[in-house]
C-alpha cells in the first residue's frame, strides 16, 4: 500500500503539493498533510458532519472522500472563511449566540451552513432547519446553532441590501 | 436570608444588576480560535518522530486468550511492536481513583491488556505500533487471535455467573437506609410497586478519544497529552500505577471536544501510551475511531428497579424501598461503584421520605464496562422516583403534581438533612432552596391549568398527546478544597492559573468573570489556564458539576487577596486610605470617582512591586497571589423540567413538542453559559429517553457501534427548549451564592417523558423502561388496543 500519488490540494486558494497513498481519506490528507486542523473527524463514516468542507462550490463530508480525487479541486476550510481578522458574519453570529460549547463539531457546522448561505441567501427558516440537520452537536442541544446561524443570514442579507 | 447549620453560612450575595460582570451574559473568551479552526485537540496534537498506536481488541464477548500470534503483523514495514499483556506484565490493572482503597471490588478491575481472559467485544488484547496511523491499523488486522468462548452473562437481572473461575460476577452488594421501613410498609394505606429499568447510554463527545505520551529521558519526565476532567486527581493514579513521584509525570489537558463525564477518565489505551513512550523513547500517538469509542468508552445508566412504595391515604410517603440490579458491564474503571452509591443515595430527591431501603447488585455483565455519565445516578434514580409517583397518584386517584407537591421538603424544613444507617456514607444536607415554590413557577411558566384543558381537546380529536412533570435535586461542589494562582502583568492582562478543566463548557469565561469581578478588570484581559499540573500542584478538574463552585470559590478568594495587595500598595502610592478606593478597569482610583482624581493602573502597580522595589519594604514581590478555598459542603442545586409529547399512532415515534427546564442555581456566573448547558443536556437526556440505546445480541456482539445505529438527537428531534432560570437560593455554604449547571438539563428528562407518554397514551405506568423506542410505543399500542 505504499505506491504514493503526487497530487496537489488547492485549501483556501494555497496550492499544497503533497504525496499521498491512493487510500488516504481527504479529511487525513487536510489535516495530517497540509497541516490545516481546523476540519475534525468525528466518525469517518460520513453521519456526524464533523469533517464537512466546501469542495468546487458543494459542502461534501471530507471522510468520504479520498484526497486523490480533490486533486486540484477547490476546497475551502474554516481556516478560510474570516477576511483577515474580520470574521464572517457566521463565527461571529456563533459567539454572540452562544452557538458553541466544545466548538469540535463547530467547523462543520460553520461550513454546512456557510454554503447553505451562499446558494440561497433568502433560504426559508424550515429548509435551513433540513440542511442543519444533518451534523451532529452533542453539547449544544442546537438550539444556539440554529438560532446563530438565522442571524447571520439576517445579517448577510441586510449587507447585501 | 438566614440559615441554620453550622457556623458556616455567608451572606447572601448581591445580584447580578449590582455586579458588573459576575452574573452577567457575557460572550465566551474560548470562542475565537474555535470559530476560526484554530483549536487545538487531541488529535491536532503532533511531536516528532512520534508512534501511533492501534489497540488489537477482543472480537468475543467472554473467553479464554489461547494464543495472540502477531508475526504477520510483526513482519510489515513500519510495524516496531506488537505487545500483549506479557509485555506489560508488571502493570497493575487500572485503578480506582474515586475509591482507591475500595475492598472487595479491586479483583474487578481492567488490566490494560487483558491477561487470561477476555470479557467484552473490544476489550484490549493487544497493542501495535508503527511509524504510521495506517500502518499500525493494517497490521492490527494481521494480529491473530485464538479465543476459548465462555458463556456469556448479558443482564444484570439474570442469573449471576462468573468473573473468574471461582469469583462471581456479582461483585458487591451495597446498602443505602434510614428510618423504620418495616413499621411504613406495616402502616402503609397503600402500597405500589414497580419493575422499571434505564438503557444502556453514554456521553458520546463529538471528538473520540485521544492520548499522546512523551517521555522525555533527558529530564527523566512522562508526560501525557490529550487528557481531560480530571489532569491532576488522573496523574495521582498514574503515579501510583507507574510508581513515579508527582514531579515527574505532568498531565497535559488541551481543548476538549466534549465530556460529559465519561470522557477523561482512565483508560487502557492511556496507561499503553504512556509505558510505550518510555519504553521506545519515543512519542506514541493514539487516536481513537468511533467504532472503538462506541464498543469501548463508558458507558452508563443501565439499571434495573424493583422499586416499592408505602402511602398514607393521602398520598403521603411513608418509605420507598428499592433493589437495584446495576449492570456495571466488564469491568469496574476509575469510578468503583460510585454510579449504583449515588442512584441510591439521590433516590429520594426531594421528597420528604421517613423511611427508605435500598440495596444495588452491582453485576458484571459481558458488555462494555460502566461508569459516570453526566448526572449518574440522578438520571436514573429521577426516573425511579417519577415513575414512583405517578403510580402512587394512579393508585390513589390523585393528580400526579399534586401528590408530587404534598411531599416537597419545604423552605422552613432546611437546611434537610438526609443521613443514612451505613457508616462511611456522606450524609446530605440540603443547603437552601423552595422547591415547592420553583414548582409553581414552572407550572405557571409553563402554562400548565391551561395546558390540561388544550390536551383534552386534542385527546378528543383523536391526538396522542400528554404531559408530564419530573422534580429533582442536583449535587455540586463537593470539597474539599481547590486553589488558584493569579498574577499581574506589567501591562495589566492577568494570568489565572487554576487546577480545572475546560470540556467545552465555558471554564475559562467563567473563572475570568469571578476573576474580574474581584480584581476590576475587563473580564476579556484574564488568561484562564487549566489542566496544567506543571502550572499548578493541585486541581479538582471538571466533573461533577464540581468547577464552577469549588475552582470558581478559589479564583474569588485569590482575586480578593490580589486586589487587597493592590489596593495596599495604592493606597500609599496615591496617598489615600485604602478604604476610599475601588478598582475599576483595572484602574484604582477613589471609590466613586467619576473623573479626574489619581489614580493607578493594576499594571503600573505590578511594575511597582518588582523583585527589588524599595516600595516593598519586607513585603513579596509581585502583584501575585495563591489562594486556596477549602469546605466540606456540597451544595444542591434543584429543578422542575416539564415536557409535552406527541405519540404517532402509525409509527411509534414520539415527538417532543414543549419541554421546559426549571433550575434555580443559586447564583448564576453567566446565564449564557448556564442557558447553553441546560439545553445541551436536556437534549441529551431527551437522547437516553427516547432513541440512544446500546444494545447487544444474545452473544454479546454490539449493535450499536456506528452513529447510524446509536441514534443521538439531530435538529429535527428537538424542541425549543425553554429555560426558566431562577435564582432565588444562593448557597450559604459558597461565597458566591453559586450552585452547579452542568446536569440540571439531564437529570429529568428520562422520568418526565415517561410521565408525558403515560399521559398521552392515557396509560398510567405504561413507561417502564427507557429509551421508549418506536418499536415499544408500537407495542404497548397493541396493548392498548387489545385492552
Amino acid at each position: 500500500m505504499s505506491d504514493k500519488v503526487d497530487i496537489t490540494l488547492d485549501i483556501n486558494g494555497a496550492a499544497h503539493a503533497i504525496s499521498v497513498e491512493p487510500r488516504k481519506t481527504l479529511v487525513d490528507a487536510i489535516r495530517d498533510d497540509c497541516g490545516q486542523t481546523g476540519t475534525h473527524i468525528g466518525c469517518e463514516h460520513g453521519v456526524c458532519g464533523t469533517c464537512t468542507i466546501i469542495l468546487d462550490g458543494e459542502a461534501i463530508r471530507s471522510c468520504l472522500m479520498f484526497a486523490v480525487q480533490a486533486d486540484g479541486r477547490k476546497i475551502r476550510t474554516v481556516e478560510g472563511l474570516a477576511d483577515g481578522e474580520t470574521l464572517h458574519p457566521l463565527q461571529q453570529a456563533f459567539i454572540d449566540h452562544h452557538g458553541l460549547q466544545c466548538g469540535f463539531c463547530t467547523p462543520g457546522f460553520l461550513m454546512l451552513a456557510a454554503n447553505a448561505l451562499e446558494h440561497n441567501p433568502d433560504i426559508g427558516d424550515g429548509e435551513l432547519l433540513d440542511v442543519l440537520a444533518s451534523n451532529l452537536c452533542r453539547c449544544t442541544g442546537y438550539q444556539n446553532i440554529i438560532k446563530a446561524v438565522r442571524a447571520a443570514r439576517d445579517t448577510m442579507r441586510g449587507a447585501k441590501v | 436570608m438566614t440559615h441554620g447549620g453550622n457556623g458556616h453560612d455567608y451572606p447572601t450575595p448581591p445580584p447580578a444588576s449590582e455586579r458588573r460582570v459576575l452574573g452577567h451574559a457575557v460572550t465566551r473568551i474560548e470562542d475565537r480560535p474555535l470559530v476560526t479552526g484554530r483549536g487545538r485537540y487531541a488529535g491536532d496534537i503532533n511531536f516528532p518522530h512520534q508512534l501511533h498506536m492501534r489497540v488489537v481488541r477482543s472480537p468475543k464477548a467472554h473467553g479464554r486468550i489461547i494464543s495472540v500470534d502477531a508475526s504477520v503483523a510483526l513482519k510489515m514495514p513500519g510495524v516496531v511492536a506488537v505487545w500483549t499483556n506479557d509485555d506489560i506484565a508488571d502493570l497493575s490493572p487500572i485503578d480506582f481513583r474515586a475509591d482507591k482503597n475500595a475492598t472487595g471490588i479491586r479483583e474487578f478491575r481492567q488490566p490494560a491488556l487483558a491477561k487470561t481472559y477476555v470479557r467484552y467485544i473490544g476489550d484490549p488484547v493487544a497493542a501495535v505500533f508503527a511509524d504510521d496511523p495506517y500502518v499500525a491499523e493494517d497490521a492490527a488486522e494481521h494480529v491473530a487471535l485464538a479465543i476459548e468462548e465462555l458463556p456469556v452473562v448479558m443482564s444484570a437481572s439474570d442469573p449471576p455467573g462468573e468473573f473468574e473461575p471461582g469469583r462471581s460476577s456479582e461483585a458487591i452488594v451495597l446498602h443505602h437506609s434510614f428510618g423504620d421501613i418495616e413499621a411504613a410498609f406495616k402502616n402503609a394505606h397503600a402500597v405500589v410497586e414497580i419493575d422499571v429499568q434505564t438503557g444502556r447510554h453514554s456521553g458520546v463527545p463529538m471528538e473520540t478519544r485521544g492520548a499522546i505520551g512523551v517521555y522525555d529521558a533527558a529530564k527523566d519526565l512522562l508526560e501525557l497529552h490529550g487528557a481531560a476532567k480530571i489532569p491532576h486527581r488522573n496523574r495521582e493514579t498514574l503515579c501510583r500505577m507507574l510508581k513515579r513521584s508527582p514531579s515527574s509525570l505532568h498531565v497535559h489537558e488541551s481543548h476538549v471536544g466534549g465530556g460529559f463525564g465519561i470522557r477523561g477518565e482512565l483508560y487502557p489505551e492511556d496507561l499503553l501510551v504512556l509505558v510505550a513512550a518510555m519504553r521506545f523513547k519515543r512519542p506514541v500517538k493514539w487516536i481513537e475511531d468511533r467504532r472503538e469509542h462506541l464498543m469501548c468508552a463508558n458507558q452508563g445508566r443501565e439499571q434495573r428497579h424493583l422499586a416499592r412504595i408505602a402511602v398514607d391515604k393521602n398520598g403521603h410517603i411513608l418509605g420507598i424501598e428499592d433493589e437495584i440490579f446495576h449492570d456495571q458491564g466488564a469491568y469496574i474503571r476509575t469510578h468503583g461503584v460510585n454510579v449504583p452509591n449515588r442512584t441510591m443515595c439521590m433516590m429520594t430527591g426531594a421528597y420528604k421520605v421517613p423511611a427508605y431501603r435500598a440495596k444495588a447488585r452491582v453485576r458484571l455483565t459481558n458488555k462494555t464496562p460502566a461508569a459516570t455519565y453526566r448526572a449518574p445516578g440522578r438520571y436514573e434514580s429521577t426516573f425511579v422516583r417519577s415513575r414512583l409517583m405517578d403510580a402512587v397518584a394512579a393508585k390513589l386517584g390523585l393528580d400526579p403534581v399534586e401528590v408530587r407537591r404534598r411531599n416537597l421538603i419545604t423552605a422552613d424544613e432546611l437546611p434537610y438533612v438526609i443521613a443514612f444507617n451505613e457508616p462511611g456514607i456522606e450524609e446530605l444536607e440540603f443547603d437552601s432552596g423552595d422547591y415547592p415554590a420553583l414548582l409553581d413557577k414552572a407550572l405557571k411558566a409553563f402554562g400548565w391549568d391551561k395546558l390540561q384543558a388544550v390536551m383534552k381537546r386534542r385527546r378528543a380529536a383523536g391526538e396522542l398527546v400528554g404531559a408530564g412533570v419530573a422534580i429533582f435535586m442536583e449535587e455540586s461542589g463537593r470539597g474539599p478544597s481547590d486553589n488558584a494562582r493569579i498574577k499581574v502583568d506589567p501591562d495589566g492582562d492577568v494570568e489565572l492559573i487554576t487546577g480545572g478543566a475546560s470540556l467545552g463548557q465555558g471554564f475559562e469565561t467563567s473563572m475570568a468573570q469571578i476573576c474580574a469581578e474581584a480584581l476590576g478588570v475587563d473580564y476579556q484581559r484574564v488568561r484562564v489556564i487549566h489542566g496544567q499540573t506543571d502550572l499548578i500542584d493541585h486541581g479538582i478538574g471538571a466533573h461533577a458539576a464540581r468547577a464552577t463552585v469549588l475552582t470558581g470559590g478559589a479564583v474569588h478568594v485569590t482575586a480578593t487577596m490580589v486586589r487587597e495587595k493592590a489596593i495596599e500598595f495604592a493606597a500609599e502610592l496615591l496617598q489615600t486610605p485604602a478604604a476610599d478606593l475601588d478598582i475599576v478597569d483595572g484602574m484604582v482610583m477613589r471609590r466613586g470617582a467619576k473623573d479626574g482624581g489619581p489614580s493607578i493602573s493594576l499594571g503600573d502597580i505590578a511594575k511597582r512591586v518588582a523583585p527589588g522595589s524599595k516600595l516593598l519594604r519586607g513585603r513579596d514581590p509581585q502583584l501575585a497571589a495563591h489562594g486556596w478555598y477549602n469546605t466540606d459542603h456540597t451544595v444542591f442545586p434543584y429543578g422542575v423540567h416539564l415536557a409535552v409529547v406527541r405519540v404517532d399512532r402509525d409509527t411509534g415515534k414520539v415527538a417532543v413538542e414543549r419541554f421546559m427546564v426549571a433550575y434555580d442555581v443559586g447564583r448564576a456566573v453567566n446565564p449564557l453559559l448556564i442557558e447553553g448547558q441546560l439545553v445541551g443536556g436536556c437534549v441529551q437526556g431527551l437522547g437516553g429517553a427516547l432513541s440512544e440505546e446500546f444494545v447487544y445480541d444474545e452473544s454479546g456482539e454490539p449493535l450499536s457501534a456506528t452513529f447510524a445505529d446509536y441514534l443521538m438527537p439531530t435538529l429535527h428531534e428537538v424542541p425549543d427548549v425553554e429555560v426558566l432560570l431562577t435564582e432565588d437560593a444562593p448557597s450559604p455554604r459558597h461565597p458566591l451564592g453559586l450552585k452547579g449547571a452542568g446536569e440540571g438539563g439531564i437529570n429529568g428528562a428520562g422520568g418526565v417523558i415517561a410521565s408525558a407518554i403515560d399521559d398521552a397514551l392515557q396509560m398510567p405506568g405504561a413507561i417502564t423502561r427507557l429509551p421508549v423506542t418506536p418499536q415499544r410505543i408500537r407495542e404497548l399500542l397493541r396493548r392498548r388496543a387489545t385492552a
